[in-house]
């Protein structure tokens, strides 16, 4: 069964506390070298048939449910 | 006289504060639920603060879509007034009604303390019986309050006067231009972070400054 993966992060210029609080955690562990984190959400969705008018409900989805278009941006695409 | 329906969703906190402010306010609170389609007759609506769905996905993301919100929409698109505290801010931003989002605090704690604000705009429905400039103290408690929208909307809404309470003193949470509060372009609808129904009773609260908000939305319906 095609798997639709639906990545939702905060937009580039909203403040990402999380993000922020991962990034600050890696040198205290001693990884460098990571110049920023960006904290987002991926959810799974199972569908019986991945065509163009799944995906196009899905996008819909996306932009109503699983993302907040005010502070988020959403990508959608199917899992080989 | 006077019915306030407070809506009750699954991890609503604060439903019981709000509907005892509506009474000590001098209207009828009225209890209504998240998976009724009935408004029961009320005459304005307080969406409380607390952790509805417990904040999964985002916070007011699923409460956005209980049954109750239909007619909560339908109806603050009407006219009526409607003030949301807290979670019900958050709720009132998912739903549209009002303009931005909130995020996590900017310091990633969860911030509870008795908070200094500024009343901008005394002519909504909620904060009539308040003057422009005054300043109350009310208890704050969240851990995603930071008020975020883009430049435009937040110059829309200073401009057009829809900032109803600021931030005084300290900025508690990394809110946009300390905005605590705003309106939307009727005044009818009302949102902000602070619980003004903390603030009833000396007994209880830093003092009795939120039962202004509650006074207010009477006021404003007796002179409709």
């Amino acid at each position: 069964m095609p798997r639709v993966i639906v990545d939702v992060m905060p937009k580039p210029e909203i403040l990402d506390p999380q993000g922020k609080a991962v990034h600050g955690a890696l040198p205290r562990l001693g990884f460098s070298g990571i110049t920023d984190v960006r904290q987002g959400k991926r959810f799974e969705l199972e569908v019986d048939a991945a065509d163009e008018a799944t995906l196009a409900e899905i996008a819909k989805i996306a932009e109503t449910l699983l993302s907040n278009p005010v502070i988020e941006d959403f990508a959608v695409r199917v899992e080989q | 006289m006077t019915k306030v329906g407070v809506v009750t969703f699954p991890g609503s906190l604060d439903d019981v504060d709000a509907r005892r402010a509506v009474r000590l306010a001098g209207a009828e609170p009225v209890a209504l639920w998240h998976g009724d389609h009935d408004l029961q007759g009320v005459d304005a609506i307080v969406l409380p603060g607390g952790f509805s769905y417990g904040d999964y996905l985002r916070c007011g993301a699923i409460a956005r879509f209980a049954p109750i919100m239909t007619e909560v929409v339908e109806a603050a698109n009407g006219g009526l007034p409607v003030l949301g505290i807290c979670n019900g801010f958050q709720i009132l931003c998912e739903s549209h009604l009002l303009p931005g989002a909130l995020i996590r605090n900017d310091h990633r704690t969860f911030v509870c303390r008795d908070q200094q604000l500024v009343v901008e705009n005394a002519s909504t429905a909620w904060t009539s019986d308040y003057a422009v400039g005054q300043t109350v103290t009310v208890p704050l408690k969240n851990g995603e309050g930071g008020f975020v929208a883009d430049v435009d909307t937040l110059d829309r809404l200073e401009g057009e006067g829809q900032v109803v309470v600021r931030y005084a003193g300290v900025n508690p949470n990394g809110s946009l231009r300390d905005i605590a509060g705003i309106t939307n372009d009727r005044g009818n609808v009302v949102g902000l972070m602070p619980h003004p129904e903390h603030a009833v009773e000396e007994l209880t609260g830093p003092g009795t400054e939120g039962l202004g908000f509650f006074t207010s939305v009477l006021t404003s319906l007796v002179s409709r």
